[in-house]
């Protein structure tokens, strides 16, 4: 007789868990499924790198916006209707030079201004990224296929507050007097994240 | 805590599995847990320290092996059981399996008493602070000297906010730090910045 009440212990998988929090959500009137479609599309729709390509593109091109920016980043963005989380109260734009490449990381979990440079990759979420490019930038940096003249200065900056920070890339030579909708489409989020240049096009 | 999760300067990971362009979801159920810690957050049932402290209490090899939307799932759901809102049975019982979930938390903190404020270029020591609880301290910059080069509006403090301890919200002061003065003698020249709560940070003088 087989026995009914004998449990095979195994852990559930990840999809068949993601079901049960919110099947359990929904049961207690938390609308957890239009939480999950309306939500859903914001951050694969609305959260996105293009948003801050418009910013990049609008810095290369209005000296004054530029400026804005690296004072109060959070102001500036809102000025093209940009917002960030509540929690985020401060957005650090940090201008990489042919001296300087500033690097974004965040040590401890995997925070970002996701908002505008978009959700992050894995690679900046996993251990190797966060162990290692504050201990061995350049060679971090050049393993992901940015070998940086030795005397470019590397400026780390880990996200362990809730100030957000992102990299204001230098704009690629021969792009002069291109339109910002031209330009904003060289703009990559690695290059937001700090661990790439924009190439000449 | 001084928790698996402190990864910043750890020696032994290899390369990072780097791709152009990777994105940031790979499969439906991650944007779905995603989503669904957001709302939970949108909700007030936690809020973000709660959140990053749930994943910290992981069992360290559950967290090392688990993806990033696996760690998310694993916090909202230890957070849900404690608030109350499920039990572990339930969701186990729907899951049908074995749903992991974090360890309990240990109390938190409230500020530290005389804060000092600081100005850009003043040199700032962190303190050598070690708690049971949530804090955002990475521990390579513990007992270092730096320079503020940045502050930031008030922010609620992780060692209060994530534990429900009253406390003051305070601002983050941009603290630089040489690469060589983390680790001396071995680690690749470079400027790391940290964003330093005010009550970890000391006038160096």
């Amino acid at each position: 007789m087989p026995d009914t009440d004998r449990v095979i212990q195994r852990t559930a998988s990840v999809e068949e868990r993601v079901d049960a929090v919110q099947a359990a959500l929904d049961e207690r009137g938390l609308k957890a499924s239009e939480a999950v479609e309306e939500l859903g599309h914001l951050a694969q729709e609305t959260w996105i790198p293009e948003n801050g390509a418009r910013v990049i593109a609008r810095a290369w091109i209005d000296p004054e916006f530029r400026k804005r920016l690296l004072a109060n980043g959070r102001e500036a963005v809102a000025e093209l209707g940009l917002a960030m989380p509540k929690h985020h109260r401060h957005l650090v734009v940090l201008e990489n030079t042919a001296q300087v490449q500033n690097v974004i990381c965040c040590t401890l979990c995997s925070c970002t201004a996701f908002t505008i440079i978009g959700l992050p990759p894995d690679w900046y979420k996993d251990v190797e990224y966060r162990s290692r490019v504050v201990r061995e930038s350049r060679t971090v940096l050049r393993e992901m296929g940015l070998d940086l003249p030795p005397q470019v200065e590397i400026r780390v900056w880990d996200t362990t507050a809730d100030t957000r920070y992102m990299v204001l890339p230098e704009q690629p030579r021969g792009t002069g007097g291109w339109s910002e909708d031209k330009l904003a489409a060289l703009v990559t989020r690695d290059s937001m994240i700090g661990v790439a240049r924009l190439g000449a096009p | 805590m001084d928790g698996i999760h402190d990864l910043g300067g750890r020696q032994g990971f290899g390369k990072v599995r780097y791709t152009q362009g990777a994105t940031a979801f790979h499969a439906a159920w991650e944007v779905r847990a995603n989503s669904l810690y957001a709302h939970a957050v949108r909700l007030r049932i936690f809020n973000m320290d709660e959140y990053r402290h749930a994943i910290e209490r992981m069992d360290p090899r559950h967290y090392l092996t688990a993806s990033y939307y696996e760690r998310s799932l694993t916090s909202l759901a230890t957070l849900l059981v404690e608030k109350g809102v499920v039990t572990r049975e339930e969701l186990e019982r729907r899951a049908g399996g074995d749903f992991p979930l974090a360890a309990p938390s240990a109390p938190g903190r409230t500020n530290a008493e005389g804060r000092a404020r600081f100005r850009l270029g003043d040199r700032v020591r962190v303190t050598q602070d070690s708690v049971p609880g949530h804090m955002r301290l990475p521990g390579y910059i513990r007992g270092k000297t730096g320079v503020v080069v940045g502050e930031s509006p008030a922010y609620p403090f992780p060692d209060a906010h994530a534990h429900g301890v009253q406390s003051e919200d305070e601002p983050t002061y941009d603290v630089r730090f040489r690469s060589g003065d983390l680790w001396p003698n071995s680690a690749e020249p470079a400027l790391i910045h940290v964003g330093v709560f005010q009550s970890y940070l000391e006038p160096a003088g």
